[in-house]
C-alpha cells in the first residue's frame, strides 16, 4: 500500500519547471551560460573590473594578454577583461529592458486585440503586418534614424521591432482559450472582462511568451551588438560587444584578441538564450520535442 | 486558384499603404525641419525668403496629408525624390545598386540551400550519428554567431593565412569581369548565408525526421526501393515544403538585411547605400531606399506565398467553400 501511495504521489506531483528544465542537456546548457553572463554582468553594474573600462593606459596600447592584463589591451591601452565585462552589463541592460517592454506592450496588444476579436483584431493585425513588411534591421535602423544613436535608442529600436512579435505569439493561444468553457462561465457569472484576461486567459498563453522571451532577448543581444558595430548603437567610450569587434577591424592581424573574445561573448551570450529558449520550449511543449 | 491570387493582391494593397505611411511619418518624426535636414548646415546660410521658396517649392507649407498624397503620386510615378549627397535622383541610387545587393543575396540563398539541405537530410538519416552531432553543432554555430562576427573572422582568416583582401573595395561589376566579381561576391555570400544554412539544416533535419516516420515511407521500403530512392524522391520532397517558406522568407531578408555584410565587405550595395544615407543623414534617400526594400519584401513574401500554394497541394485556394 505503502508503494502505491508513494508511486500514486510520484506521478501526480509535476517536477517544478526548473528541475524539467535541467533535465533537458541544451536547456541546462543554456542555463549555466545565461547564469553565468548574468552575473558578470552584474559585477560590471556594481563596479568590480580589474581597471576602469574606459581608463586608458597609453604606454601599454595593445599588449597581448598577460598577469597585468588577462586579456590584453586596446588600441588606448584600456584592459579588455575590464571592457568584457561592462560590456556584458551594457548589453544585458539594452536586452532586458527591450525585451520588458515589448513584451508587455505585444502581449497587451496581442490579447486585448484577440480578446475583443472582430473588425477590431482584424484592424491590430493589419497595423502588425505593417511592421512585418519590414526586414527587422531595417526597421531598427528606422527607428535609430530618427532618435539618434546611443543605448536607450538601441533599446527603443530592438522594442518596436519585438513588440508586433510578441503580439502575434500571444494573439493564437488567446484565440483558443477565449472560446473554451470555463471563459464562458466566467463571463457567465458576471466577472468583469480585465478580470477574466487576466485570472483566466493570460496565464494559458504563459508558455509560448516565456520562450519567445528568451528568443527575444538573444535577438536583442544580436541586435544591439550589431547596431553597436555599426556605430549606431552604444557610443564610444562606454564598451559594448559590438564596438569592440567593430575596433578590432583592420589591427586585429596583429592584435588577435582585440576580436577574439568579444566575438566569442557574443556568440556565447547569444546561444546561451537561444539554448534555454530552446530548453524551455522542449519543457513546456513536449510535442515538439521528438523533432529535435 | 486566379481567384486566390486576387484575392492574396488585394490584401497586400492595405499593408503596402501602412508601409509607406509608416516612412513617410518615420522621416517627419526626425527632429529639426526638413529644410536644415536636406541641406544640413548650409540651411544657416538661407534668406527668410529663400526659405519660404525652397518649403514653398518641396510642398512643406502643405498640410501633411497633402504632402502625403503628393508623394505618392510622385512615388507611383517613379520619382522617388533627389539625393542632395549624392547629386542624383533616388531611383536611378537605388537602381545602381540593387544589382549587387540582388547577386549577393542570391549567390547566399543558393550556397545556403546546398549546404544546409545536404547536411540537414545527412543529420536525419544518419539520426543520432557522428554526422548529426557534427550538424547540429553547425547549426547551433550558425544561429549563435551573427554575420559581422563571421565577417570579420572571415577577413582575418583570409588576409592573415591566405593573403587574399576581400575587402579591399573596387567593385567589378558582373558584366565587366565575371570571375573576379565571383571572388569578390563569394566571401560575402558565405558570411550572408552562414546563419541562413544553419536555419535550413534545422528545418531539413526535422522535417525529414517527421516525414521518415510517415507510413507512406514505410510502405515505399517495404516494397523494396533503394533506400537513396526513398529519401531523395519520397521523404525530400516532402521535406522541402518548409524549407521553400524559409528560403522565401530569408530571401526577402537577405534583400534588405545585407547591410552589416555589405559594409565589411565594402560591397556597393543598397544596404550599404541606406547605411551611409542614416550616417550622412540623406533623408530624401532613407526615405526612398526603405521604401523600396519594405515593398521588395512584401513582394517577395506575396510570391513566395503564391509559390507555395502552387506547390503544396494541401492548401485551399478559398475557392471550393
Amino acid at each position: 500500500m505503502a508503494a502505491i501511495n508513494s508511486e500514486l504521489g510520484q506521478m501526480t506531483k509535476e517536477p517544478s519547471l526548473l528541475r524539467r528544465l535541467v533535465r533537458s542537456r541544451s536547456g541546462l546548457l543554456g542555463l549555466v551560460i545565461v547564469v553565468t553572463y548574468v552575473t558578470v554582468a552584474i559585477l560590471g553594474a556594481v563596479g568590480i573590473t580589474p581597471y576602469s573600462p574606459t581608463e586608458q593606459h597609453p604606454p601599454d596600447r595593445l599588449q597581448g594578454p598577460s598577469a597585468q592584463y588577462r586579456l590584453g589591451t586596446d588600441l588606448f591601452g584600456r584592459d579588455m577583461l575590464s571592457r568584457l565585462i561592462k560590456g556584458a552589463t551594457n548589453s544585458l541592460y539594452v536586452a532586458l529592458v527591450a525585451v520588458a517592454i515589448s513584451s508587455t506592450a505585444g502581449t497587451l496588444i496581442g490579447t486585448v486585440s484577440a480578446y475583443i476579436g472582430g473588425r477590431f483584431d482584424e484592424i491590430m493585425m493589419r497595423v502588425m503586418d505593417i511592421f512585418f513588411a519590414f526586414p527587422a534591421i531595417l526597421l531598427a535602423l528606422l527607428v535609430v534614424t530618427i532618435l539618434g544613436r546611443g543605448l536607450n535608442k538601441t533599446i527603443i529600436a530592438i522594442a518596436v521591432v519585438y513588440t508586433p512579435i510578441f503580439a502575434r505569439v500571444a494573439r493564437g493561444p488567446v484565440l483558443s482559450v477565449k472560446q473554451m468553457e470555463f471563459v464562458t462561465a466566467a463571463r457567465s457569472i458576471g466577472m468583469k472582462h480585465d478580470r477574466i484576461v487576466l485570472r483566466h486567459v493570460l496565464p494559458n498563453t504563459l508558455a509560448p511568451l516565456i520562450v519567445q522571451v528568451s528568443l527575444a532577448l538573444s535577438w536583442a543581444l544580436l541586435t544591439e551588438a550589431g547596431l553597436s558595430f555599426l556605430g549606431l548603437g552604444t557610443q564610444p567610450p562606454e564598451p559594448s560587444w559590438g564596438v569592440m569587434l567593430s575596433d578590432s577591424q583592420g589591427i586585429s592581424e596583429i592584435a588577435p584578441w582585440l576580436m577574439i573574445y568579444p566575438g566569442l561573448a557574443i556568440m556565447l551570450g547569444v546561444l546561451g538564450f537561444n539554448l534555454l529558449g530552446d530548453g524551455l520550449r522542449d519543457t513546456l511543449d513536449p510535442r515538439l520535442k521528438r523533432l529535435r | 486558384m486566379l481567384r486566390y491570387i486576387a484575392q492574396r493582391l488585394i490584401a497586400v494593397i492595405p499593408t503596402l499603404i501602412g508601409v509607406s505611411l509608416l516612412v513617410f511619418i518615420a522621416i517627419r518624426l526626425v527632429p529639426g525641419d526638413a529644410i536644415v535636414t536636406m541641406l544640413g548646415t548650409e540651411a544657416g546660410m538661407l534668406t527668410a525668403n529663400q526659405r519660404a521658396a525652397l518649403e514653398s517649392y518641396f510642398g512643406l507649407d502643405k498640410p501633411a496629408t497633402v504632402q502625403y498624397v503628393t508623394w505618392m503620386g510622385d512615388v507611383l510615378q517613379g520619382d522617388l525624390g533627389f539625393s542632395i549627397r549624392h547629386g542624383k535622383p533616388v531611383l536611378d541610387l537605388i537602381l545602381e545598386r540593387f544589382p549587387v545587393t540582388m547577386e549577393l543575396a542570391f549567390v547566399s540563398l543558393v550556397t545556403a540551400l546546398v549546404v544546409g539541405t545536404t547536411l540537414g537530410t545527412l543529420s536525419a538519416v544518419l539520426h543520432n550519428s557522428f554526422i548529426d552531432l557534427f550538424g547540429r553543432l553547425f547549426a547551433l554555430l550558425g544561429l549563435a554567431a551573427p554575420n559581422f562576427l563571421i565577417g570579420t573572422l572571415l577577413i582575418y582568416v583570409l588576409s592573415v593565412y591566405f593573403g587574399i583582401l576581400p575587402n579591399a573595395g573596387n567593385y567589378v561589376e558582373l558584366t565587366e569581369d565575371p570571375v573576379k566579381n565571383f571572388e569578390q561576391i563569394i566571401f560575402p555570400a558565405m558570411t550572408l548565408g552562414f546563419s541562413f544554412s544553419a536555419s535550413v539544416m534545422r528545418t531539413t533535419r526535422s522535417a525529414m525526421l517527421e516525414v521518415l516516420g510517415e507510413d507512406y515511407i514505410r510502405t515505399a521500403r517495404s516494397k523494396g526501393l533503394r533506400s537513396r530512392t526513398v529519401i531523395t524522391r519520397h521523404a525530400l520532397r516532402n521535406a522541402m515544403i518548409p524549407v521553400v517558406t524559409l528560403a522565401g522568407v530569408e530571401l526577402g531578408y537577405l534583400l534588405g538585411g545585407a547591410v552589416i555584410v555589405e559594409q565589411i565587405f565594402a560591397l556597393p550595395g543598397l544596404g550599404r547605400l541606406t547605411l551611409n544615407a542614416i550616417s550622412q543623414r540623406d533623408y530624401a534617400l532613407i526615405q526612398g531606399a526603405t521604401l523600396f526594400i519594405a515593398i521588395n519584401f512584401v513582394v517577395i513574401n506575396l510570391v513566395v506565398d503564391l509559390i507555395y500554394a502552387v506547390v503544396d497541394p494541401r492548401i485551399s485556394y478559398g475557392s471550393h467553400k
